[in-house]
């Protein structure tokens, strides 16, 4: 079955994005598939390269990172909510002639039309931290 | 075709679900057949008359008067989450239907994906 799995929490302020990781591992591990990972409103802050969190403490970007590199997932940011939210890959730090990026290589800016589309092709949508 | 249904069950404002979830509806009917649902708290989002000024708040309920020119007419809300809150539809933009919860039930086995926001 394949799923797609939308996050709207943000690491370390809700238990949202941290239970979609540990619900997509689960998924993979008994032999479904993720369709896509849509990371929507705070969930955009998951891609955060700069997070530093304590290191007795999971960090949550690379864990998704981990993850999506280990099945080829895709890791996709809202271009919306990533923006309100100062999360910058290269092209849109330029684009708004910002100093710097900050947005983890391993995930991409899109737009909502991926989010349409994964609840529509997928077999099951599943949405953390609404 | 396929059916999305969307689910708004957060106050305006406070958080920017409400708004966001706005945006996702409008790109969803750019694809398929949509359906709106409010329930609890987020049936204060269609109240009219919202004056957001003071808050520097986008006052993005007016945007909700859109949907109709992009083919969404299936609005609808809990009747019982706004009897709780001592509201009718006259209140409301859109004139959303009263579901009871049976039709709540009805409503959301007939959709092939729900977003919640």
């Amino acid at each position: 079955m394949q799923f797609m799995i939308v996050v709207q929490g943000g690491p370390y302020t809700t238990q949202a994005s941290l239970t979609a990781w540990h619900f997509a591992r689960a998924v993979l591990a008994s032999g479904h598939e993720i369709y896509r990972v849509f990371f929507y409103h705070d969930g955009a802050y998951n891609g955060n390269a700069l997070i530093a969190p304590p290191q007795d403490e999971i960090n949550l970007v690379e864990a998704w990172r981990s993850l999506g590199e280990e099945h080829s997932l895709e890791l996709i940011v809202c271009v919306a909510s990533a923006l309100r939210r100062g999360m910058l890959d290269a092209t849109e730090a330029q684009r708004y002639e910002k100093s710097a990026s900050n947005l983890d290589p391993h995930f991409t800016i899109s737009g909502l039309g991926q989010l349409i589309d994964g609840a529509l092709t997928a077999d099951r949508t599943m949405t953390f931290g609404s | 075709m396929k059916k999305l249904l969307f689910v708004q069950s957060k106050p305006p404002h406070g958080s920017l679900q409400g708004q966001e979830g706005l945006d996702a509806i409008l790109a969803g009917s750019a694809f398929v057949d949509c359906a709106v649902l409010f329930t609890g708290d987020g049936v204060y989002q269609l109240l009219s008359q919202q004056h957001t000024d003071a808050l520097s708040s986008r006052d993005y309920a007016v945007t909700y008067l859109a949907l109709e020119d992009y083919g969404v007419d299936q609005i609808y809300c809990v009747a019982a989450d706004l009897q709780q809150r001592g509201l009718t539809t006259a209140d409301l933009l859109l004139n959303p239907t009263p579901l009871d919860d049976a039709e709540v039930q009805t409503l959301l086995q007939g959709a092939d994906a729900i977003l919640d926001f």
